[in-house]
């Protein structure tokens, strides 16, 4: 079988103890966990017999090929998307239960540059964009709840370095500046957990790493979990704890020293697979399985595939 | 007192515009019509769907026309178009997490075309039309009965109370889709409820300025605020305060003139616009300005 179980075997005891998945319930279950795990769309099947544990704050990185079915994972977590098989628990429950406790951010390019909005409106909505109704034009005055909300709101834009520009239209900031306040609104609510897709897409290279280390330290001192999904491991390399690769028959999960090698992806995806390291660090991956086109090609191998 | 023309007596000027009971009732109207686009066009500007509220205001002259023409009462024929190409536009699947599609504006300008020759072809078959045709095109502002301002304040009182209940989410759906839906806000049932409201106001304000000149509410003062400020609660407030400003002040003028109404509400909502963004860009030059000369 191409997907197997590596994580029990591979991972050194995380640092929340010995007490492992087997612990019993409340802060010892893992932040995400899944059991056998599969997912169909339309018929075919995205992915199949995924196991992964994620211990509570611990930062993993989602890797894989494009088409793999990345933000699906990420939809599975959120209960977005139903699974054919397995099952998946997510802070203690099935998914779906935890709305509230998820941060979540979606995989995006940016906001429209004419939209005239500011950066704090955007963040504001975590706290309260779904409730139904009008918020009074002078309600923070009235109300403590209103005003521990905002006094939320400024504490984490300055928490994500958003302080200096959370006035200006959120139209006219950089990207990287947009995925700070993006960031500051999946956090509002003090969530335990932090699922970001593809936050470091689109971003320019000294915004990726400055974003890395934001989340990486949101994860560290706040003691958030984080799920973040990537196409290029090198900007988050040096913060993860864990990575998982997925494959379409299976995940692989451990640290990136253990996942990441030549070895490990080759047996995985059944082609020659070869990881290189370079001077500076860096792993490049070469010969991963890219599909021959994507998006609209994606769906249409289904009907050949015997 | 008789009619003397505009002098220099503002009490006077005002005590003679309202003299009329026909001016009193273009108030009304003009002031209910003037909140309801403000609020509803705000919310359009900032969805990026002007075209979608401008085909639901053209529509409302095939529908006008077609009321006229069975015999029942044009306001009925305003509204039922209205809300019937609200939700025509509102069962366009919108390609989920993307932007209107490029199909959507196509298939709206079909819905528009279609709908401006039935108009058309209404007029036609009615026969000796010609000046209802101007007015159900450019508005008949002076023509407003007050069972009429009462329908108005009715359909207005409905559609902000429907408002008012689902701005937030629907604020959080128009500027965030994907978070707001993975939030459990239903971003879909939110845009048919949404496009039904801006049906309605696209109606009353036809029954105003006409089927063509329904953007001079819906549009101008919501997208000069969106110049002025960036803070919802400020622009939302100043749209609907320009808007009454506008409308009062068309009135007042094409009163003392003979020009139409139209004209002049649409030349002042211009005029608000491009002052705005001529203030707005002169202020971020001036900023860029003095970021240049002083560096960091």
């Amino acid at each position: 079988m191409l997907g197997y179980r590596r994580a029990g075997e591979m991972r050194p005891t995380g640092p929340t103890g010995g007490a492992g998945p087997t612990g019993g319930a409340g802060q010892n279950d893992p932040a995400v966990r899944f059991d056998h795990a599969a997912v169909q769309v339309a018929g075919r099947t995205i992915w199949s017999d995924v196991n992964l544990i994620l211990e509570p704050g611990e930062f993993m990185a989602v890797l894989g090929p494009n088409g793999v079915g990345k933000s699906t994972l990420i939809k599975a977590v959120l209960g977005l998307v139903g699974l054919s098989a397995g099952s998946v628990t997510v802070l203690g429950r099935p998914a779906g239960q935890s709305g509230r406790e998820i941060g979540y951010l979606p995989q995006r390019r940016s906001f429209d540059a004419g939209l005239r909005v500011r950066g704090i409106d955007i963040v504001s909505l975590g706290s309260d964009g779904e409730r139904w109704g009008v918020p009074l034009p002078w309600g923070d005055r009235l109300f403590p709840a209103r005003r521990a909300a905002r006094d939320r709101v400024r504490e984490v834009i300055e928490l994500v370095g958003a302080t200096a520009f959370a006035s200006r239209p959120v139209g006219q900031v950089s990207g990287g500046e947009q995925q700070r306040l993006l960031i500051a609104q999946a956090l509002v609510r003090r969530p335990r957990l932090l699922v970001l897709d593809e936050p470091l897409d689109s971003l320019d290279l000294p915004s990726q790493s400055s974003i890395a280390a934001l989340i990486s330290r949101i994860c560290r001192e706040h003691m958030v979990t984080v799920m973040l999904v990537a196409h290029d491991v090198n900007p988050i390399l040096s913060y993860l704890d864990c990575v998982a690769y997925l494959a379409r028959g299976g995940a692989v999960c451990g640290t990136p020293q253990e996942v990441i090698t030549s070895e490990t992806l080759t047996a995985m995806y059944r082609t020659p697979v070869e990881v290189l390291h370079a001077s500076d660090g860096r792993l490049v991956v070469v010969g991963e399985p890219e599909p021959p086109a994507r998006h609209a090609d994606r769906h249409a191998d289904t009907a050949v595939r015997p | 007192m008789t009619f003397s023309g505009l002098s220099w007596n503002v009490v006077a000027d005002v005590r003679q515009l309202l003299m009329f009971p026909f001016m009193v009732n273009a108030f009304r109207a003009g002031t209910i019509v003037a909140i309801t686009a403000g609020a509803l066009g705000w919310f359009m500007v900032l969805r990026r769907q002007a075209f979608a509220g401008h085909t639901l205001a053209i529509v409302s002259f095939p529908g006008a026309a077609g009321a006229i023409l069975v015999g029942i009462s044009a306001t009925i024929g305003y509204f039922t178009a209205a809300i019937a190409a609200a939700l025509v536009i509102a069962a366009v699947p919108r390609s989920l997490g993307g932007r209107a599609g490029s199909s959507e504006s196509a298939i709206i300008g079909t819905v528009q075309a279609f709908a401006l020759a039935c108009g058309a072809l209404f007029v036609s078959l009615y026969g000796g039309f010609l000046n209802g045709l101007t007015g159900l095109l450019f508005g008949s502002f002076l023509g407003i009965s007050a069972s009429q301002v009462l329908v108005l304040l009715a359909v207005a009182a409905a559609a902000i109370g429907v408002l008012a209940l689902i701005a937030r989410p629907l604020f959080f759906a128009t500027v965030d889709p994907d978070v707001a839906a993975a939030r459990g806000v239903p971003v879909r049932l939110l845009s048919t409820v949404f496009l039904v409201l801006l049906g309605c106001a696209a109606a009353e304000v036809s029954q105003i300025t006409g089927a063509l000149l329904v953007f001079a509410l819906l549009v101008m003062p919501a997208a000069t605020a969106q110049q002025i400020t960036a803070r919802p609660m400020a622009s939302f407030g100043l749209t609907i305060l320009l808007g009454v400003v506008i409308v009062w002040l068309g009135l007042a003028v094409a009163y003392f003139s003979v020009y139409p109404v139209g004209f002049f509400i649409t030349t002042f909502g211009f005029a608000g616009y491009v002052l705005a963004a001529a203030g707005r860009t002169a202020v971020s030059r001036s900023r860029r300005g003095q970021a240049l000369a002083v560096p960091a």
